[in-house]
């Protein structure tokens, strides 16, 4: 089996698993509470909460565990403008159009800004500058993108903010990042200036879904969206997944302690992968290239990050054949139903909808071995073939 | 053999996936997205595929969802929403299975591996006196669906499978309710999956295309009425043409969008003796001579006499004169119980 499908979920670490197992076990307490047991469960997060500080660049109080890097993001949006809307009834977001639909979804729930982005997938700060003006107090741009592994250049997008709109916020969607990238060196700018709101999701890096982080700096205006019991300092209400927090962290500690190590092999790995389909794939063509592609520059990409597109075949197709042959991997997001919808990403970057079709996401993760390379070399192509040598014709009994 | 089910979440293409799975044969479950937009039920909303995932489950049958609303929008929406604008009724179901279930959803089939391709229609497969296959109808005779699959023939009908066609409907919810199916009960579908109760054709066809008030003329070319949308006026239809109360029952007889103008006449002039086809699907060689002729999906059949032309055309010549066909409807030929082919009336 070759699961190449780490950029939607990560296997759980073993010290992860390991972690969680005594608070799924024995163990219990309500962080809120009062007594020993309540207080040991509360050490438990709070332990997590250094370890998110360390690894992102924030203060352990700066830490606000959510269920996940969607809820996560959607703080982030909501929670600044809805905090705003009061005194700035004009306050609106701002966002590129290739961001995570939860960043995307919210920035247009409220009428906010979506600029676009160059033909390789980078953030263009010419129309991100046009955007911005002193109504937009929140900039919202990610790490690095889900679907192309496109790494984005925060501290060019920071500086920009600075010089011209200086009271905006910068929030950035970090889930895709935190494998691969040394956030806080990736998050500050020449000037010193730091993004102020950054999201996590733990089953990224292997640790367990249901657990996301929001990192807010102090001070920062943010109206919490789920209200209650007023945990995380009254920014997000409800009893902490204490299995999970504890889970998320020590996934995050092994992640951030083995960073370059990762990089390095799932780097060398993912070269070899998409290297090798570029030869056995006629008219195959890699995402996320810098420059004209024509060197295979792959250093603005993340290290697990192989996206291609193939013309000629259908990526739905594509993906149950694949699963024929024990090899896992996605083409753009699926809706609701279970289908694959046209990538927003993609249509964002320019690639026609025809070819954004056969679009192909491989992307390697902690648990990635070579052996997982060879087993994709022999099925990709394979796959391809097929489904080339079945391209649909005409329709029979078409109606001119 | 590898037999690729088309589930929509109804009870029909459940028990189709359960037969198939109980005749030993390798069984994938699929359903299609189709339309995005609102609906009461059909094959697309999300709970419908949840159904179909679930159904799938309990046979242990692995399910996948295929996005064709690309093509659904190009192949059978558009063309839909053109025919009203050009003045016809069209049939929107069978534009859906002539381009998207018996033929995108066949090539994606063939091309992952699959033999067969099968539905939960009420159809039967049977023979004819040369040894091949026809569409047939169901053994639940107010259930056959044949008329509307008319556009499955020639070598198609060799990849298909239609596992309850010979059961009667309540035969199929038995079955599903001894196998504990969550769609054992489920109600039918019953109208165009895309257009919902509240909105109807007219809200649907509002937002797509601008509707042109017109005259109700009668024969002599006397003005009699006015209607807000000739897109709108089907032949055959009695009401809202603006017509006074009158002893003698008028009905459209014409609808001509370009000149915006209804005829409206009585029951004989709404009779006609034969009808003109285009498109015309012979489900295997052209048939000429004496047919049954079905012009709408429960409609009684009539005895008729068909005569194929050069241009892939029909003229079908009813025995006794039946009521005019609305352009863009579809007439059905039947020889005994087998579809001979089918084909789309002109005005």
């Amino acid at each position: 089996m070759a699961y190449l499908d780490h950029a939607a979920t990560t296997p759980v670490r073993p010290e992860a698993r390991e972690a969680m197992l005594p608070w799924l076990g024995d163990r219990t307490g309500n962080p809120s509470g009062a007594h020993r047991l309540a207080r040991d469960a509360r050490r438990a997060i709070d332990d997590a909460r250094d370890v998110f500080a360390e690894r992102t660049g924030f203060a352990p109080g700066d830490i606000v565990f959510t269920a996940g890097g969607s809820e996560a993001d959607n703080l982030a949006v909501f929670g600044v403008l809805d905090a705003q809307v009061d005194e700035h009834p004009g306050a609106t977001a701002v966002c590129p159009a290739t961001e995570h639909h939860a960043v995307l979804e919210a920035v247009e729930h409220r009428a906010g800004r979506v600029v676009g982005v160059g033909a390789d997938g980078r953030v263009d700060l010419d129309r991100l500058a046009a955007a911005l003006d002193d109504d937009v107090v929140l900039v919202s741009v990610m790490a690095a993108n889900n679907e192309t592994g496109v790494i984005a250049d925060l501290p060019a997008v920071l500086d920009l903010v600075d010089e011209r709109a200086p009271r905006a916020l910068v929030h950035t969607d970090a889930v895709q990042a935190f494998t691969w990238l040394d956030l806080p060196e990736r998050t500050t700018a020449p000037s010193g200036r730091r993004v102020d709101l950054l999201s996590l999701s733990a089953h990224k890096f292997g640790g367990p879904q249901g657990v996301g982080v929001l990192a807010v700096r102090p001070g920062t205006p943010l109206r919490p969206q789920l209200l209650g019991g007023g945990q995380e300092r009254g920014r997000r209400s409800g009893t902490q997944n204490v299995a999970g927090i504890v889970g998320a962290a020590a996934a995050a500690d092994v992640a951030a302690r083995t960073r370059a190590e990762t990089v390095a092999r799932a780097g060398a790995q993912r070269d070899r992968l998409a290297d090798g389909l570029h030869d056995a794939v006629e008219g195959l063509v890699e995402t996320g290239l810098a420059g004209s592609g024509a060197e295979r520059d792959r250093s603005g990409k993340v290290a697990g990050s192989c996206h291609v597109c193939i013309p000629g075949i259908e990526a739905e197709a594509l993906l149950v054949l694949l699963e024929d042959h024990d090899v896992f991997a996605s083409a753009a997001s699926s809706c609701a139903s279970g289908a694959q919808d046209p990538s927003h990403v993609l249509a964002a970057m320019g690639v026609p909808r025809e070819l954004a079709g056969g679009s192909l996401r491989l992307s390697l993760g902690w648990s990635t071995t070579d052996a997982d390379i060879d087993t994709a070399l022999e099925a990709v192509p394979a796959a391809v073939e097929r489904l080339r040598a079945f391209a649909p014709t005409s329709h029979a009994g078409a109606r001119p | 053999m590898r037999v690729l089910v088309a589930m929509s979440g109804g009870v029909d293409s459940s028990v189709a996936a359960a037969l198939l799975q109980e005749q030993g044969h390798d069984v994938v479950g699929v359903t299609m997205k189709l339309w995005g937009g609102e609906s009461d039920s059909g094959c697309c909303s999300v709970s419908d595929v949840d159904d179909a995932r679930r159904v799938a489950d309990q046979l242990g049958i692995d399910h996948h969802v295929f996005n064709f609303g690309d093509d659904f929008t190009r192949d059978v929406i558009e063309p839909y929403v053109a025919d009203h604008a050009a003045g016809r009724t069209p049939n929107p179901c069978i534009e859906c299975n002539r381009h998207l279930k018996f033929d995108r959803l066949l090539h994606r089939a063939e091309a992952l591996g699959f033999d067969t391709v099968a539905t939960g229609h009420h159809v039967r497969l049977a023979t004819d006196g040369a040894g091949r296959p026809h569409l047939a109808r169901a053994a639940d005779a107010a259930k056959d669906q044949s008329y509307v699959l008319y556009v499955v023939a020639g070598d198609v009908l060799d990849r298909v499978s239609f596992p309850v066609g010979d059961m009667p409907k309540d035969e199929v919810r038995a079955h599903a309710a001894r196998l504990g199916l969550r769609t054992a009960s489920k109600p039918d579908s019953q109208d165009v999956c895309f257009i919902t109760s509240v909105e109807g054709r007219r809200g649907f066809l509002e937002d797509r295309i601008e509707y042109t008030p017109g005259r109700v003329v009668d024969a002599t070319g006397r003005e009699v009425g006015r209607v807000d949308a000739v897109e709108l006026v089907t032949v055959g239809q009695r009401r809202g043409l603006g017509l006074g109360g009158n002893p003698t029952p008028r009905y459209a007889v014409d609808v001509d969008v370009a000149t915006a103008t209804v005829t409206i006449g009585d029951r004989s002039a709404l009779r006609s003796g034969t009808v003109d086809l285009t498109d015309v699907v012979w489900a295997h060689d052209p048939v000429e001579g004496p047919v049954l002729a079905q012009c709408s999906a429960h409609g009684t059949p009539h005895p008729a006499r068909v005569v194929p032309d050069e241009a892939g055309g029909a003229t079908v010549t009813f025995d006794e004169p039946q009521r005019r066909l609305a352009p863009g409807q579809s007439v059905v030929l039947y020889r005994g119980d087998l579809v001979v082919g089918g084909g789309i009336a002109t005005r």
